[in-house]
């Protein structure tokens, strides 16, 4: 298939950015877009022209690396990662708009990588569980209900790609920060921390310049990962029962 | 402090809606009344006022309702532009090609619209009580609860303006109900989430319907 | 039987013998008292001291990332590096299958013993015993910190972990959380070092790639990195420098490693003295979804328990291989591993099912899209399991891996049979280390994928993740200390000889990679690297190719470095000029592989040498001749892609503990 691209060049985090138009032919309906786009930076490069920039690294859908507006859409049609996004997903002719996720919490570095940083440090606000190595009791000595454990391996599926951030129409990553604070939530061992734990996530994620939810569910519609909006909900409870306590 | 977050906002905006849910049921209740005449209408509106005496003077439940109501609305509206405003600075920089949800546009100009009803709303019915009506003038009218309805609905670009914020009030409930469920978190499993929606829905149909039937059935001529 | 006097790499001049390398810090006694004795030998570091101790650690995957955390919270003063935008996406993330520990909780008769003779057996005893026997031991140790962080392995109603029996093991040994037990160990990890970035203890350089060892009067002592969003070039100095940098599975350009994975961090320290061991060490697995085209950027792994209920075939004849499998009746079918291993069937072990796979696609009987010269793929037909068990049992089973194969490649599992072929997926070989995790440059130590001890010539399923985990949770926190009680160090100043000379190498390579401006693309050379490497020291190597494939690595590098075309500057995000650093490294890597892979003529692990097989064709293994870890000692070029002649360093490996015995699988 031949398709028309428009796609965000900026050539660093202080540039001006702009969409540029490319046209790519014979593109199999079995490439991935990555590779579609792998194929046009080949044709870049042939060129003399820089390729255009983008994150990958696992392509199988699982570290969250790749994340790219196609269209309008977080990670394109499908409810998949960019990376697991096929060209059977797309027509012959199609223009195909692709730009980086727009959030002023990540800045772009340059075409379509952004920096997802203030991630790392919601996380670090208190995204754990403080246990030092060789503190552990053994491992079958708090019996963890199934129904519990099952709902934090829902919320603990997140793998931080900002697809939820890139599709709410308040740039928010309460998705985000609810699945970490549901998944230890769910669990005996985040006990402890719990009121702790989520008042400081919440500070972080508003210091960093993240809109706020309004429960609209363009996030869990764009997860790759299907995170459900209860997440939200969860996170919600346990800000409102740390501000009684 | 936690009060102060993204999700404190939030709880004060759906505590606050909640608040203006109750109060919207009440006051269905009351224009409903209407369908029964005259002497219903006007007795309830005049019971609102006794509700309590001796223990309260004379309207002086309506006087803290008023209050209540007045407090939510500034809560609800700092907090609806203190988040909007948030948004609009947590992405300066706009996709060229979107596909967003638009319930969030709904809700905010929504609101703003629903605010500017309220102003005239309150002008025309609590504050100043005038009459649209060029027919239907005087004190006699005005001074009158149930007569005012009627003068005032049976213009009928009154009801249209009547009927549109009715629009925007079912859009805004039907999403503002849910959202104060899940922003309390009562939502937290799959179940509860659609229970919130189906409420949110039905709260939005049953208010709007109730509201609308009065004004219409005196647009209609159905209530003399 | 050859003489290894007469080898050929010799006989070529491609390498020299040197002196054996062998293991000192493993202490004398009873295997089960080793660990125990060696934490007691090893030197305290009094806590007040730790915090003016600088560690560096590259790479932040299971073996990197905890280990800085535990080393921030013993009081270092860690400083971790990675590739990536976050920790938290090492490209551990991706394994899918499980952890296995030594719990014993089902009762089965599994003991750390029995772990550690599996490990041993499953690597066709070209392991270490004594690093072995440790991994089992910490295994289980490893399982009740995971839980601890809140990691949600898969539990069973009455509340407790569930395990399930892996890789044709006979014990349920293995933890699991569904598919994805890499992402949520990594998580857990990660949770643990963000929590010390945010204690202060440790420092995160994301986006920074290690370009250069700094090694100064023999010791290690710092990292050359790359900051990869403004280009700058930077020092970092230390007093112990630890890489968990990953495989080097890349060198074959498709494999299920992740795009970024690379070898230049290990490959630069071996350039620098470290000592490069068994680097054709390779695991390959059969069940990946085959390349579709040219365009194919990776390969997708699914779980190997596919076959417990799927049978694959080939069709009898090259004519019938484009048409719909469904319209190829039973009688023109080639069950083919059911025909040679009956008794196996189709769970013959890992490297006799991929091996088996190419053969029959080589004679041209693959199915599937036409690549280069021939399909690349046998089916894995389900329509018998389907039949038996009925489609609901077979969805509840593999629904997941039928979702990803149809999303992949667009053909319904259920309907057509899958296509499957082997994939690089990942290295036992590394840098070599001591029981200590400690390479042959004193303070670099090495953990995790990187180094190359505790899986010999075959890695039992779901151990990687076990070893990332016991190197750095657990052996390195005890072993690093030993070096570190003896510092702090006398401080490298900025303009010192070794600093400078690493920093310049690292500028002037950069430099020159952008100024060549040739006509070749940066991934046309790693593909026509890929395509040498898995066509001669893939799963069958001889003599002949390995040595025609040692000729064209070397043509190939020689022409990287006068034709290659890097666009873009050096001071910004250039993911050209990325690729090319590291292209360049798995230029020499190849070679040194093929070198490894032809000096070692037997048969062992996955690998099959063609010159050293059974009579009935099966993999033949020497102990006499080959019972040794191969450890390379870089050859000392000077230039750009100078590798010069490597000098072979055995060690030899002693089997006290276990008895060596000779696989079949008839």
């Amino acid at each position: 298939m031949n398709l028309t691209l428009k796609i965000w060049r900026q050539a660093g985090p202080r540039h001006q950015g702009e969409l540029v138009t490319y046209k790519v032919e014979d593109i199999s309906e079995d490439m991935s877009f990555l590779e579609m786009l792998d194929v046009l930076n080949e044709q870049l490069n042939a060129r003399g022209e820089e390729p255009i920039a983008f994150d990958s690294d696992c392509r199988e859908g699982i570290c969250g690396m790749c994340g790219l507006m196609i269209s309008g859409e977080a990670h394109g049609p499908e409810r998949t990662t960019t990376c697991q996004l096929h060209m059977r997903s797309f027509h012959d002719g199609e223009v195909i708009t692709i730009e980086p996720w727009r959030a002023n919490a990540f800045p772009v570095i340059k075409d379509l990588v952004v920096d997802r940083g203030a991630f790392d440090r919601i996380i670090q606000a208190g995204g754990y569980v403080s246990v030092n190595t060789g503190a552990a009791p053994d491992a079958h000595a708090t019996p963890v209900p199934k129904p519990h454990a099952d709902r934090a391996f829902v919320a603990a599926e997140c793998i931080g790609c900002g697809a939820c951030v890139a599709a709410c129409p308040n740039a928010s990553a309460m998705l985000f920060t609810g699945a970490k604070v549901t998944h230890l939530s769910e669990l005996p061992q985040g006990q402890p921390e719990r009121m702790a734990r989520v008042v400081s996530m919440v500070e972080q994620h508003d210091a960093e310049g993240f809109g706020g939810c309004t429960n609209v569910g363009a996030c869990s519609a764009a997860c790759p990962k299907g995170i459900p909006q209860d997440v939200i909900s969860t996170l919600n409870k346990d800000l409102r029962a740390a501000l009684r306590a | 402090m936690a009060r102060r977050t993204t999700v404190g906002l939030k709880l004060l905006m759906a505590v606050t809606g909640l608040l203006f849910v109750g109060y919207l049921l009440l006051h269905m209740y009351g224009n409903l009344r209407a369908l029964a005449g005259e002497e219903a209408f006007n007795g309830y509106a005049e019971h609102l006022r006794t509700f309590g005496e001796p223990m309260l003077p004379y309207g002086g439940l309506l006087w803290v309702v008023r209050i209540v109501l007045v407090l939510s609305l500034v809560g609800h509206a700092y907090s609806a532009f203190a988040l909007w405003s948030r948004a609009g600075s947590a992405r300066r920089t706009k996709y060229a090609a979107v596909k967003t949800a638009m319930r969030t546009a709904w809700m905010r100009w929504g609101g703003v619209f629903l605010l500017l009803f309220l102003v005239w709303h309150l002008l025309q019915f609590t504050v100043v009580k005038f009459s649209v009506n060029p027919d239907e003038q005087g004190a006699a009218v005005t001074q009158n609860p149930y007569e005012l309805v009627v003068a005032s609905f049976q213009v009928p670009w009154n009801t249209l303006i009547y009927v549109l914020a009715m629009v925007a009030l079912a859009f805004h409930l039907s999403h503002g109900a849910f959202s104060a469920q899940q922003t309390l978190g009562w939502t937290m499993t799959a179940s509860a989430y659609r229970r919130a929606k189906i409420i949110g829905h039905s709260l939005a149909a049953v208010i709007v319907g109730g509201f609308l039937i009065p004004p219409l059935a005196i647009l209609f001529g159905l209530i003399p | 039987m050859t003489d290894t006097t007469v080898n050929a790499g010799i006989a070529h001049g491609l390498y020299a013998e040197g002196e054996p390398v062998a293991d000192t810090k493993a202490p004398a006694g009873p295997i089960s008292q080793k660990w125990t004795q060696r934490q007691f030998d090893a030197a305290l570091v009094n806590p007040a001291n730790r915090r003016k101790l600088d560690v560096i650690i590259v790479g932040t995957g299971l073996a990197g990332g905890s280990a800085a955390a535990t080393l921030g919270e013993a009081g270092y003063n860690v400083k971790v590096f990675c590739f990536q935008d976050s920790p938290r996406r090492a490209h551990s993330i991706a394994a899918q299958g499980g952890i296995n520990a030594a719990k014993n909780y089902k009762e089965d008769g599994d003991s750390v013993y029995r772990l550690f003779y599996d490990t041993v057996k499953g690597g066709d005893y070209r392991s270490r015993e004594t690093n072995v026997y440790r991994l089992a031991e910490v295994s289980a140790n490893i399982i009740d910190q995971c839980v601890a962080q809140g990691v949600p392995f898969a539990r069973e109603y009455g509340g407790l972990l569930d395990n399930r029996s892996f890789g044709g093991v006979q014990v349920s040994r293995t933890f699991y959380a569904r598919g994805q037990t890499g992402q949520q160990l990594l998580i857990g990890a990660y949770q643990a070092l963000e929590r010390q970035v945010a204690a202060g203890t440790v420092t995160q350089y994301t986006r920074h790639e290690m370009l250069e060892l700094v090694v100064a009067d023999g010791r290690a002592r710092g990292i050359v990195v790359r900051d990869l969003v403004t280009g700058e070039i930077e020092t970092h100095l230390a007093d112990a420098v630890v890489l968990g940098s990953g495989g080097y599975g890349n060198v074959f350009f498709l494999s299920t490693n992740a795009m970024g994975s690379n070898v230049t961090a290990t490959w630069r320290a071996h350039r620098k003295g470290a000592y490069m061991a068994n680097p054709c060490y390779t695991q390959i697995h059969p069940t990946c979804i085959p390349v579709s085209g040219e365009h194919q950027s990776k390969l997708t792994l699914m779980s190997e328990s596919l076959r417990n209920d799927g049978r694959i075939w080939v069709p009898k004849s090259r004519e019938d291989c484009d048409k719909d499998p469904r319209q190829i009746p039973e009688e023109d079918r080639d069950y083919y591993l059911e025909r040679i291993y009956p008794s196996f069937g189709n769970l013959v072990p890992r490297d006799i099912a991929s091996r088996q796979a190419k053969n029959v696609c080589d004679e041209g009987r693959g199915v599937g899209p036409m690549v280069g010269d021939f399909r690349r793929g046998v089916y894995l037909d389900f329509a018998d399991a389907i039949g038996r068990l009925g489609k609901a049992a077979v969805e509840a089973k593999y629904g997941n891996l039928f979702d990803m194969y149809q999303r992949i490649t667009g053909e319904n599992p259920y309907e057509v049979p899958m296509r499957i072929y082997p994939a690089v997926h990942y290295v036992m070989g590394g840098l070599w280390v001591d029981y200590d995790l400690q390479s042959t440059i004193p303070g670099l130590f090495v953990i995790g994928e990187a180094n190359f001890s505790d899986h010999g010539a075959n890695r039992l399923g779901a151990s990687a993740l076990m070893q990332g985990l016991a190197d750095g949770y657990f052996v390195l926190p005890n072993t690093i200390r030993d070096y570190l009680a003896k510092g702090p160090f006398e401080p490298l100043a900025p303009d010192s000889p070794a600093v400078a000379e690493a920093q310049r190498s690292v500028e002037e390579r950069t430099a020159r990679l952008l100024e060549i401006n040739g006509e070749r693309s940066v991934d046309s050379f790693h593909k026509e690297l890929g395509a040498v490497m898995w066509e001669y020291c893939g799963m069958e190597r001889t003599e002949e190719g390995l040595l025609k494939a040692i000729d064209l690595i070397r043509g190939l590098r020689e022409e990287f470095w006068r034709n290659v075309r890097v666009l873009g500057a050096a001071d910004t995000l250039n993911q050209s000029l990325e690729k090319a650093g590291r292209v360049a490294d798995f230029l020499e890597l190849g070679e040194l592989m093929c070198i490894d892979a032809l000096h070692r003529r037997e048969s062992c692990g996955g690998h099959f040498r063609a010159e050293s097989q059974t009579e009935d064709g099966e993999a033949m293994r020497h102990d006499d001749q080959f019972l040794y870890v191969a450890a390379w000692e870089f050859g000392g070029g000077e230039g750009l892609g100078d590798t010069g002649q490597p000098v072979l360093h055995k060690e030899d490996l002693a089997y006290e503990a276990i008895e060596l015995k000779q696989r079949s699988y008839k």
